[in-house]
């Protein structure tokens, strides 16, 4: 059961990453002009929308999501709403710490808030696709004993891998090197981008070593 | 309780600290006064019958232009034709080996030695001033950069020469107002390679073919700027000095005869491009000298000095152009230049090389003179040694002079020889840093990091009885130093006591580690229980959580110039990451949200709570609500900060500038009421925050000062600030009194806050009594009398905020903790005291809150509600630790002491740095707010004591405040106690009594232990920023930035270090006087209970 889990953890996680590359390298060949420095923003939405579509689809398909109480179609579509919402509340949720963390107010408004776009894509569509529309799970799954499922443990770590990414993303820009890189919010970007990566690997990579001590009582 | 040895601690560690700061320092600032004299034509005579104004007598050239080519290495400008493959720096230059071998009449080529510290703007001072500037050149013009020492640039002006100044604008910082005409271009951006050569191109030629100049200075910076972008071994370092090479021929050629043309170097540079130390590919650049008539007596001789001291240039140039010799400079002339006996043909005025000699002698005799008077920098011993030589030669020099016979050439040498050795006496005193003494302080630094880390997780072993005592640490130095001290004594006959200082704190740091590994070893063995705790304290593990991560990444940033520049931002982003933490922590633990759901129950992971869902539910949300203040303070706070020249397009706060200058009435208004509201805000909080906890009932000292003292503190200071912005045109027939209110009222506001601190220290409790007749009635066969600490003496607030506490000690001396049923069905306590419960943090608020009254006296008006800020900030904070406290203790993680974890004093030391910029100030000198000076004296001072410490208290006011707040961390959790909590479990059945403060009266050696562990945590963030500091600035002194971002960012780290360990020495011992005036007042009551 572990073995299978974790495989099907790992193809899904190849696929996406896998998104995530021909989203960056499909324009690139396609669209000429196209550079993740100079038309930053139209790669942040590509990579974002890649993610988003991939997530959902392989998500639903391996049917990971909670299963529903109810079946009528009225009880879906306010679920699908309520994602949609909460999706909206997180990337206003993303701007404000950006901005609070220091990025500029008004200025580049719309860099940061495609910045909280990617980081609600990477972040808090996985929550939705594992966990469904609740927050109180979302919280109760950040802790030490709150994973119920290999899945939860899993987001916990790209979760964690995404949101540290973004934060280490920020050391350079006050570095007075003068590169593409470095201006706002290229570095934050990419460094959550990396970090996203690095935790698609790391995930069944560190599920699989630890596979002994993960018990899941509550399943 | 034993205050004495956590006193001695911090003290011994404190001193180790000093001495290390001293050490570094004294080995990397270099110190020299500044003489303030200037020379003038009457003073440097000839010998000889007639004293004859030698600036009279027309000089040998009329003219001069100076070509400075910054960083103009020795290496670019030789010229070798065997070199068939150069490199991009090599053999660019051939006009000047052209020149040199085609006219060596003319022109000479010279290495010139510059001296450390190879900087632009400490090589501009050292090449006018013919001194030896160092990083500080104690003067009176500490604020700005101008140049007050007497120097080539005022000599020409004095004598009417007229200086036109392009290029480099350091120099027009350096020389305001005193050039005749001057053509600055930045310099700042190291990447421009053309903006400021091409600058000086469009106008060289054209000035040099007009005829309203005497002096023409150009300082080109392409060459310097190209090394610091690509290094010297590049295509583009080829092109500049292609460059440079055509400029030097085109000005050759349009040259007249009665002009001398340097072209110079004012540095060198590493094979990477950058400068600042003392390595000679740094120190050796250029010099190249020619006129288009003849300079020299023939072609180069045997005796032509090999290198040539960048200080020689100021007398050379003063005496061939007919100006005195600047006062300070310490050079000697360039003898060639000079013809050996009297006259060449041709050249009208010149001197001969011994009377040049002899004026240039004469001028740094009466150098030395003046400063070995002023100053005891230099060696007293080789100072007299000095002045017999010269009076020795000057005898000789006169007597031939006056016999009329020409003085033997034995004499010209002797005094070449006396002039060399001033120089180097000097520049051993001032120009060379002391790698010796920088290590030693850096390690002493760093053991002292170490020990304090040590003091912090083995605090409450080190106040045991038979733990290790100080005592040994403290008497070995003594020892050590005096060893060091005979035997320096005995060898070399005086003593250094950098030396003997750097032995005792080795000795003292090392035996108290040993020691202190010793006791843990045999503590280890001893009992194996506690083995892993004391074990794990070094692992990496430990040492990488993220508190200790985020004080990791602030010093590391210290490393930086551009985490420097932008330190403010940078600080408060780690601030916020680790504040962000603690309910990232705290749910990750599954401590913030009330454990009510069911999966986890049915995992029986989680511990049972000892709480109700309810009391979790409002701790996470007090907690959620002042990390929002937190966060809200911190963004407001980034718009109180200055703006460092370095920083672009940045522009200081609005805030910063005293209301007076404010042009616009409404806007004026406006601030003025921001300001007031603020500041009563801040009184009122701090008077409510009292009253709720009971403690301004009674009418002691403290309790005097918070109802009148604060109040009548503010009013001043509103009404001093109202004073100080009225426009002085408005109220012309009052202005007596406004200048008399100007003086009055803040020299009253001083009286009062010494007054306010004084009545604190006086008599520090806040504790009022009400004893209840009935029980006491009885006799002494009665109930033990009961002590309940009431926050408030109104009945409402005795309903909501009882604190009723039974004082177990008194209980047990009284009947040896015999209870007797009765009382406690009897219920009420006999005894009320209110205030009790905040009996230490009380007075120490107050403190802090009168303090910063006085602080914000020393500001801009507009920085009182930056100050509110830090109030509220420091409210947040206290109030999220005690939260996260109660939290995670609720579950069983409390250990028993009352240990203060990493996070919140990391939290509370970054908030010292994050308030230091948001209160206006910079790690700068020109950012130092110098107005404080004159609040209370707009006259001006006589001393320099009273502006020093008053300029001192308006930088670190931050500092202070947090300093001398410190201790409240170690308070606040036991303050914010959620009643029954911790009490239900120690006191069974009188669990409702909430004992706050007076659990630490319970358990002294615990009190004394956490004290002395959050002292020792505060300083060891502290004392590591320093060392990082100290670290960059021993690291990085050849970093372009050097002088002007690392070695002022060591200093005011340095100090600001010094004022926080004195201001947490004054909390920590105003604690302790809080609990001798504690103890005296339990022995005043119990033989009043019993009877
Ligand atoms: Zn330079
Ligand atoms: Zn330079």
């Amino acid at each position: 059961m572990w073995d299978q889990e974790i495989r099907a953890m790992a193809s899904t996680h190849a696929i996406i990453a896998a998104s995530v590359f021909m989203a960056t390298v499909l324009p690139a060949v396609l669209v000429p002009g196209f550079s993740v420095y100079g038309t930053h923003l139209l790669w942040l939405y590509l990579v974002s929308g890649a993610v988003t579509a991939t997530s959902v689809a392989v998500f639903w398909l391996l049917g990971i999501t909670p299963p529903t109480k109810k079946h009528t179609l009225g009880y879906k579509l306010s679920r699908l709403f309520r994602s949609c919402l909460y999706f909206f509340l997180s990337c206003l949720f993303f701007h404000t710490v950006v901005v609070l963390y220091g990025a500029p107010l008004i200025e580049s408004a719309l860099e940061t808030f495609s910045l909280a776009v990617l980081l609600s894509s990477l972040t808090t569509l996985r929550c939705l696709c594992v966990l469904g529309p609740n927050v109180q799970a979302w919280i109760r799954v950040f802790s030490r004993h709150g994973a119920m499922s290999v899945w939860d443990t899993c987001l916990q770590i790209t979760v964690a891998c995404t949101v540290v990414g973004a934060w280490v993303g920020a050391f350079p820009i006050p570095l007075d090197w003068d590169r593409p890189w470095q201006v706002w919010p290229v570095s934050c970007s990419l460094g959550a981008m990396f970090g996203f990566l690095t935790g698609l690997v790391a995930a069944p990579a560190w599920i699989h070593y630890h596979r002994k001590q993960l018990t899941y009582k509550c399943k | 309780m034993k205050g004495l040895p956590v006193l001695s601690f911090l003290l011994w560690v404190c001193a180790l600290y000093f001495v290390g700061i001293y050490l570094f320092m004294s080995g990397f600032l270099l110190v020299r006064l500044e003489v303030n004299r200037t020379s003038t034509c009457g003073d440097v005579l000839q010998p000889g019958e007639d004293p004859a104004d030698f600036c009279r007598v027309p000089p040998r050239f009329r003219r001069v232009v100076l070509l400075i080519i910054d960083a103009l290495k020795i290496d670019f400008a030789r010229f070798d034709p065997r070199n068939t493959a150069p490199k991009p720096y090599e053999n660019k230059l051939p006009v000047l080996e052209e020149t040199v071998s085609s006219r060596p009449s003319h022109s000479r080529l010279y290495p010139f030695r510059a001296d450390p510290p190879t900087t632009t703007m400490q090589r501009i001072k050292g090449f006018t001033t013919g001194s030896l500037p160092t990083f500080v050149d104690v003067g009176n013009n500490f604020a700005s950069s101008a140049i007050l020492e007497d120097n080539l640039i005022h000599q020409f002006g004095q004598v009417g020469k007229r200086v036109v100044f392009m290029g480099d604008d350091t120099w027009e910082s350096l020389f305001p107002k005193k050039f005749h005409r001057s053509l600055p271009f930045p310099s700042f951006n190291v990447k421009d390679l053309h903006t400021v050569d091409n600058g000086i191109l469009q106008h060289l030629y054209t000035t040099m073919m007009g005829d309203d100049w005497d002096v023409l200075v150009a300082h080109f910076l392409g060459v310097d700027h190209c090394g610091h972008r690509f290094g010297p071994d590049h295509p583009a370092m080829a092109d500049k000095l292609t460059q440079m090479d055509g400029v030097i021929r085109s000005v050759i050629d349009r040259l007249q005869n009665d002009t001398l043309l340097v072209v110079m170097g004012d540095h060198g540079m590493t094979d990477t491009g950058d400068h600042g130390g003392e390595s000679q590919k740094e120190t050796d650049a250029s010099l190249f000298l020619y006129s288009p008539s003849s300079l020299f007596s023939g072609p180069p001789a045997q005796s032509e000095p090999d290198v040539v001291p960048q200080t020689d240039l100021v007398p050379t140039l003063a005496l061939l152009l007919g100006v005195p010799i600047p006062y300070s400079s310490v050079g000697q002339v360039l003898l060639p230049l000079f013809p050996p006996h009297g006259q060449i043909e041709g050249a009208v005025g010149g001197l001969s090389q011994l009377e040049a000699l002899w004026i240039n002698a004469k001028q740094v005799n009466r150098f030395l003179e003046t400063y070995s008077s002023m100053a005891k920098d230099i060696p007293p011993e080789s100072v007299s040694k000095l002045k017999d030589e010269f009076s020795r030669l000057s005898s000789e020099y006169l007597t031939s002079v006056r016999e009329g016979r020409s003085p033997s050439p034995e004499l010209a040498a002797s005094v070449q020889t006396y002039l060399t050795s001033v120089r180097d006496t000097c520049r051993a005193t001032w120009a060379q840093f002391n790698p010796l003494k920088m290590a030693a302080g850096l390690a002493i630094l760093a053991f002292a990091c170490l020990i304090c880390f040590v003091l912090s997780e083995l605090s409450l072993m080190l106040l045991r009885e038979d733990g290790p005592r100080l005592k040994a640490p403290l008497v070995t130095p003594l020892v050590g130093g005096v060893c060091v001290a005979s035997f320096q004594l005995l060898t070399r006959g005086y003593i250094e006591v950098a030396w003997c200082l750097v032995v005792a704190a080795f000795t003292s740091e090392l035996f108290f580690l040993w020691k202190a590994h010793r006791s843990r070893v045999s503590d280890t063995a001893k009992n194996g229980s506690k083995a892993p705790k004391c074990a794990s304290w070094l692992s990496p593990r430990c040492l990488l959580a993220p508190p200790l991560l985020v004080a990791l990444l602030r010093c590391a940033s210290l490393l930086s110039d551009s985490y420097v520049i932008a330190e403010g931002r940078v600080v408060t982003f780690l601030v916020f990451s680790l504040a962000l933490y603690i309910p990232v922590h705290l749910n990750w633990d599954g401590l913030l949200l009330p454990p009510s759901h069911d999966p986890l129950k049915c995992a029986g992971l989680l511990p049972s709570s000892a709480l109700s869902p309810s009391t979790v539910r409002k701790e996470s949300s007090t907690l959620l609500g002042c990390l929002g203040l937190l966060i809200g303070s911190l963004y407001l706070s980034l718009s109180f900060h200055g703006c460092r020249e370095e920083q672009g397009s940045c522009q200081p706060s609005p805030f910063l500038s005293p209301l007076s200058r404010l042009q616009d009435t409404q806007l004026k208004n406006l601030h003025y009421i921001l300001s007031v509201v603020s500041l009563g805000l801040w009184t009122h909080l701090l008077r409510c925050c009292l009253r709720h906890y009971g403690n301004l009932n009674s009418s002691g000292g403290t309790v005097f000062t918070a109802r009148w003292i604060l109040p009548l503190l503010s009013v001043c200071l509103g009404l001093h600030w109202a004073v100080s912005a009225t426009p002085e045109d408005s109220f012309r027939n009052l202005a007596k009194v406004i200048s008399l209110a100007q003086l009055a009222l803040p020299r009253a506001a001083f009286c009062l806050l010494g007054l306010g601190l004084f009545l604190i220290w006086l008599d520090p409790l806040t504790v009022f009594l009400k004893t209840r007749a009935g029980p006491l009635a009885r006799g002494s066969s009665l109930p033990p009398p009961r002590y309940r600490a009431s926050t408030s003496i109104s009945p409402q607030a005795e309903l909501h905020h009882l604190i009723p506490q039974i004082y177990q000690r008194i209980r047990h001396s009284l009947d040896d903790g015999e209870l007797t049923r009765g009382s406690e069905v009897e219920g009420r306590p006999a005894v009320e005291a209110y205030g009790l419960g905040t009996v230490y943090s009380a007075p120490l608020l107050l403190f802090c809150g009168l303090l910063g009254i006085g602080l914000l006296l020393l500001h801009p008006e507009g920085m009182a509600l930056s100050f509110l800020l830090l109030l509220l900030e420091m409210a947040a904070l206290l109030h999220i630790h005690a939260s996260s406290t109660t939290l995670s203790g609720l579950h069983g993680t409390f250990s028993g002491g009352y240990n203060v974890p990493w996070t919140p004093v990391v939290l509370w030391s970054l908030a010292t740095t994050q308030f230091f910029h948001a209160t206006g100030h910079l790690p700068t000198f020109p950012s130092i707010q110098w107005g404080a000076a004159f609040v209370g004296f707009p006259d001006g001072h006589t001393g320099t004591m009273l502006p020093a410490s008053l300029v001192t208290l308006n930088t670190f006011a931050a500092h202070i405040l947090f300093a001398v707040g410190c201790p409240l961390l170690l308070f606040w959790p036991l303050v914010c106690e959620v009643r029954g909590s911790r009490g239900e479990r120690a006191f069974g059945e009188e669990g409702e009594d909430a004992v706050m403060e007076m659990r630490l009266r319970e358990n002294p050696n615990q009190f004394t232990s956490a004290l002395l562990q959050l002292s020792a945590r505060y300083l060891f963030i502290h004392g590591a920023q320093v060392f990082a500091s100290a670290c960059a600035a021993a690291i990085l002194r050849r970093h372009l930035m050097v002088w002007k971002v690392f070695a002022p960012k060591l200093m005011f780290e340095a100090s600001g270090f010094l004022v926080t360990s004195v201001f947490l020495l004054i909390g920590v011992t105003l604690v302790l006087r809080v609990e001798i005036a504690l103890g005296h007042w339990f022995k005043r009551l119990i033989p009043d209970a019993s009877r």
